[in-house]
């Protein structure tokens, strides 16, 4: 009764394009953005903040970045992680070089830098498809990793060839290193990640996602109808990159403070966020919320519940973790190959008709 | 049996900590999954048998119970912040990450939070300097120290003088595999022997390349900063192109059974650094297998017992034990806070006296612990490996290393950190 | 000769074993990506299956011991007995041809005429649930692997050549024997699909999945060979490997020096499997070879990658694949 267009009745062509066209799913926008800004800070604990919702926000920002790339544009990448420690590096050789400048225009720019370096390894995305590109993008991932251990400016030179996070602040709260409150750093994720999902949603539905989705359908036909491959292409992975860059400048500065490359963005962390992009939901902003939600939180609570709940060792706790989560992804993908996505929007329809399904 | 056990660990732990707690909570960050799993077995295995052996001999440090956590990190470092946020408001007493990655991440936030870090062996080297790192122990020896003990035992071994000879360094292309470069190109122009640096990429599978320009340069001596799997391919490929295995010297994480067992006969003669006595021939192993053994207690499934790296576990577990002590000496009373066993630990000092009454004589070099050195002593050892008996076995007695060098180095890079996080060093 | 190319030509000659080790991984991916369109992510983690599974046979280790301890508070690790390294193969092949059933029945036939990605996403799943499975059923210790395969520096070569240059090359027996089992696996797969009845089926499924069906060709059937045929190679590839560094989990990392490969030589051929596996091989040893003194070592991780990224911006399906026909 409650979930259906009928009688909200548009009179502008703004409100008839919103994104969300039905008013209960205005008000649950609503009301989420209100748990997540005033309900969430005052509940927060440390615990929860570090181990659960910072790494999920993050993981929600790549996962969005992929998203563009493969689900819209229908460009399989592996190299996340590493364009991640491109975000990262950039982060940390922007705010030594400049102690002054502002950490969120730092994350910004790490961004862009990200950017220019993602078209560059897009370039062969002209020429390449499948899973042919998929593994064009490896080879960004084991250069950029060797590039940052290899050579010392990268690190400073520092004896340890890690990067470490200096203290920053933003408006007078420090935001990154120890001393920063998991509030702040809470905040700086939201924020982050509230303005990414909603860029990305209003390019994905714009002219510039519509030529992404036209090659990913099909790309000669795509052409012939006047669509331009190389700008669609090398767009799609500039805008990936830049999601994927932020969310790398992000968990380097706040959520880890302290990374090596081939230890933080190793090969691993690229297929666990292309696993939250298929999990989620391949062209779907909110299946890269629950894809993320699904392997971050998912292996946590399996923990809670294994370990602290039934008292198992660890170790076999662990194991069977890693079983229970490759038999649900395979679960999902039986039960609805498009991702959780696909199953919201199945209950969205039986939602429409209800109460009377005929 | 063992899972009703914990089982009842874990419910009596919820029970007792929203009263005063009355234990010592000594959480453990172990990897007994994940690629590298083969070395956090036996490390996991050994601190946690001498735990138990502790609670089960003596009922404890001064009448109070140990209890012991456990959280599984896989050696990955956002595992290990989640495992670390989980134990930070259980008053910890003493976090061993075991991991550099993770210790990097852990350094600035035990220091905002008050909790005691020991990386033995491993870790932020200038953590050493004590009025730095107020928080961060990591005696008994660092990887500077290993270089430098390594380069004295061949000094040793050739008379005192290493001029015109050649050294491969075949390291881990990584943070960690890098660690002893600064160390050994400083000490190769002071000696005048030639140093050649040769990466191996993660994990480190074929190295047929690495080992054929080995083979090229005839090499002297050949030391490693391996890890996982890249240290038994090392040995496999040495014994392949017949490198004489006792000129191939292994810092101690390339120093384990799991290392030369794949290996198989070609591994015998290959030597590696140890900071701490290996094998079973120390009385306190008949404890362990009265106490723990012979009552089911062991850890995991039991099968690591005296390995090399069960006994690194083993060691570092007493080393905690012997720190609560003093603290609790120190504060007067059992039940100490993680703040007395940091006191605790600065005042550690390991006797050769107090070693024999523990039941592990020699089995450390003797050390203290002082707010301006956190670094204990740096000698180490170096054993070998015998293919027949499947043992390790110790070649030399305590070889010390260079400590006014490294201090010198380890001083510069505290300032650097100091620096560039607004540090005043100075004792708590 | 100067020695510097007696060097490059020694490092050439380790690049073309070290290229067949390769292969040996490669061809397991080109086997099922051919007869179902899948990319098996699993490939990696199904040949540390086998090695730990014929790890476990030869030693008489109990399966699931640790489990089993931890529930009922038993003590018991093996079984006390060994067993000869041929009959733990054999009993290894069934485990792999009961894997490829079981992956057929719960898996597979659920997903029939997906996309590609939900295929290959599915064998991740799978990949991540054999991982668990294998370290909770053998432990995840390091085991030494021994099927009685000789290892170390080839004598024989190193007569030779010296004989040759006067500077004897080092090549492992171990890859010497790679090369012998390699081609007696190609050649065994050739004769199989070329003249036995299955074989000829496997082809046509290859060839059109639809026209297969209509003469009455059971797909099921047929992917259960195609796993099936791809776990034993799998076994190869882990008892290579596995011989060569111990199993432990970086057994299953191995799965990503064969993408280069792979990538090289086209998804769909079983030559071109070899012949990029050599390539890539020699292309990465002579590369270290000449700029280890520039840039540094370390470089065999994205060199082959970079190697397949070059080649591909000239042939996009490959050096031997299938050509890419696309219509609107």
């Amino acid at each position: 009764m409650l979930y259906r267009e009928a009688g909200d009745f548009k009179t502008s062509y703004a409100s008839d394009n919103q994104t969300f066209p039905i008013r209960f799913d205005r008000t649950a926008y609503w009301a989420v953005m209100a748990v997540a800004f005033l309900l969430v800070p005052m509940v927060l604990t440390d615990y929860w903040a570090n181990s659960i919702v910072i790494p999920f926000l993050i993981y929600v920002i790549a996962a969005l970045g992929l998203n563009i790339l493969i689900g819209y544009t229908g460009l399989l990448s592996l190299g996340t992680a590493a364009f991640m420690a491109v975000g990262a590096y950039s982060t940390f050789k922007l705010t030594t070089a400049f102690p002054e400048m502002p950490i969120y225009i730092v994350f910004i720019l790490s961004g862009l830098v990200t950017s220019a370096v993602g078209v560059l390894f897009g370039l062969p995305s002209l020429k390449i498809k499948g899973f042919y590109l998929a593994v064009a993008t490896l080879a960004a991932q084991f250069f950029l990793i060797w590039l940052f251990t290899r050579y010392g400016w990268f690190f400073n030179y520092s004896s340890t060839g890690q990067i470490s996070m200096p203290e920053r602040t933003m408006f007078g709260v420090v935001i990154t290193g120890a001393s920063a409150s998991s509030t702040a750093v809470y905040f700086t994720c939201l924020i982050f990640t509230v303005a990414m999902a909603w860029l990305a949603r209003n390019l994905t539905r714009g002219t510039l996602g519509r030529t992404w989705m036209a090659i990913r359908d099909m790309d000669i036909a795509a052409e012939i109808i006047g669509v331009n491959p190389l700008i669609a292409k090398l767009s799609s992975f500039a805008v990936s990159s830049f999601f994927v860059g932020v969310a790398g400048a992000l968990t380097f500065a706040v959520y880890l403070g302290a990374v090596e490359a081939g230890e933080a963005f190793g090969i691993n962390k690229s297929f666990l966020v292309l696993f939250m992009v298929i999990i989620g939901g391949l062209g779907s902003i909110l299946g890269s919320f629950l894809g993320a939600a699904f392997l971050v939180v998912l292996p946590v609570l399996l923990k809670l519940l294994l370990v602290d709940g039934l008292g198992w060792p660890s170790d076999l706790a662990r194991h069977l973790e890693i079983m229970i989560i490759g038999a649900l992804i395979i679960i999902v993908l039986i039960a609805e190959p498009h991702g959780m996505a696909a199953l919201w929007r199945t209950v969205k329809e039986k939602l429409r008709l209800w109460p009377f399904p005929h | 049996m063992k899972m009703t056990k914990i089982a009842a660990l874990v419910a009596a732990a919820a029970i007792a900590t929203p009263v005063v707690a009355q234990d010592l909570h000594f959480p453990m960050l172990n990897y007994r999954t994940g690629p590298f799993a083969p070395g956090g077995i036996p490390f996991a295995d050994g601190y946690q048998d001498y735990l138990t052996l502790i609670n089960e001999r003596d009922g404890g440090i001064g009448g109070l119970p140990i209890r012991t956590t456990e959280c599984e990190t896989a050696y990955n470092t956002e595992r290990g912040v989640e495992c670390y946020e989980s134990i930070r408001g259980d008053s910890p007493l003493i976090v061993q990450p075991l991991s550099t990655g993770i210790t990097y991440q852990l350094i600035p936030r035990v220091t905002e939070d008050g909790v005691p870090l020991h990386t033995m062996g491993y870790g932020r080297t200038s953590a050493m300097e004590g009025e730095t790192f107020p928080w961060v122990f990591n005696y008994p020896a660092n990887y500077w120290d290993g270089a430098s003990v390594a380069i004295n035992y061949l000094l040793d071994q050739n008379d005192d003088s290493l001029e015109g000879k050649k050294i491969v360094l075949i390291y881990h292309n990584s943070a960690y595999g890098r660690e002893p470069i600064p160390t050994l190109q400083n000490l190769s122009e002071r000696y005048g022997f030639e140093l050649v640096e040769i990466p191996v990429d993660s994990p480190g599978q074929e190295q047929s390349s690495q080992w054929l320009q080995i083979r090229r340069e005839r090499p002297d001596y050949v030391i490693m900063w391996g890890w996982g799997v890249m240290n038994a391919v090392a040995i496999q490929e040495a014994a392949n192109i017949r490198f004489p295995m006792e000129n191939f010297i292994g810092i101690w994480w390339s120093g384990s059974e799991n290392d030369v067992v794949p290996v198989g006969a070609g591994a015998d003669g290959y030597t590696a650094l140890t900071f701490h006595g290996v094998g079973t021939d120390y009385p306190v192993y008949d404890d362990i297998q009265t106490y723990v053994v012979d009552r089911g207690l062991a850890a995991g499934n039991g099968d690591q017992i005296g390995s090399a790296v069960y006994s690194r576990g083993l060691y570092a577990a007493m080393l905690a034990v012997e720190a609560a002590r003093t603290a609790q000496e120190l504060a007067g009373h059992a039940q100490i806070t993680p703040a007395e066993m940091r006191a605790g630990m600065e005042a550690l000092s390991i006797s050769e006296e107090r070693l024999a009454e523990l039941g592990l004589p020699n089995f450390s070099a003797p050390f203290d612990v002082s707010c301006q050195n956190h670094g204990g002593s740096g000698a180490a050892m170096i054993q070998q490996w015998d293919a027949d008996t499947q043992t390790w076995s110790l070649i030399t007695d305590w070889i010390d290393s260079d400590r006014e060098l490294i201090g010198e180095l380890a001083t510069a890079d505290a300032a650097a950190y100091a620096a560039e996080n607004n540090i005043t060093p100075g004792c708590l | 000769m100067s020695d510097n190319v007696l060097f490059a030509l020694e490092a050439a000659a380790n690049g073309l074993t070290v290229g067949i080790m390769y292969s040996l991984v490669a061809l397991g991916f080109v086997l099922i990506f051919k007869a179902s369109g899948i990319f098996n992510f699993a490939q990696g983690v199904l040949a540390l299956f086998a090695a730990l599974t014929l790890v476990g046979f030869q030693t008489g280790q109990v399966p699931f011991s640790h489990l089993i301890n931890a529930i009922f508070g038993t003590n018991i690790h093996d079984f006390g007995f060994t067993m000869p390294a041929v009959l733990a193969i054999i009993l290894t092949v069934l485990v792999m041809i009961l894997i490829a059933i079981l992956v057929e029945r719960l898996v597979l036939k659920h997903l029939v005429n997906q996309e590609p990605i939900i295929l290959f996403m599915a064998t991740i799943g799978l990949a991540y649930f054999l991982e668990g499975l294998g370290d909770i059923m053998w432990g995840a210790e390091v085991k030494r692997l021994d099927v009685g395969i000789p290892q170390g520096m080839s004598p024989w070569v190193d007569e030779v050549t010296y004989n040759l240059f006067g500077y004897g090359f080092y090549l492992d027996e171990l890859s010497l024997w790679a090369l012998g089992i390699a081609a007696v696996l190609v050649t065994a797969l050739v004769i199989f699909s070329q003249y036995t009845k299955q074989g000829r089926a496997l082809r046509a499924v290859a060839d059109d999945h639809q026209a297969a069906l209509s003469v009455g060709i059971s797909l099921r059937f047929i992917w259960v060979l195609t796993w099936s045929i791809a776990g034993i190679v799998a076994l190869v590839a882990g008892i290579m490997w596995g011989s060569k560094s111990g199993v432990q989990f970086s057994l299953s990392l191995i799965a990503l020096k064969a993408l280069p490969v792979l990538i090289l030589g086209g998804f769909t051929s079983i030559p071109g499997a070899i012949v990029g596996g050599l390539l890539i091989g020699v292309g990465e040893k002579l590369f270290d070879f000449f700029m280890q003194p520039i840039i540094g070592g370390a470089t065999e991780n994205w060199f082959a990658y970079m190697l397949a990224l070059v080649f591909l911006l000239f042939r996009p399906q490959g050096l031997f694949g299938e050509r890419i026909i696309e219509r609107v």
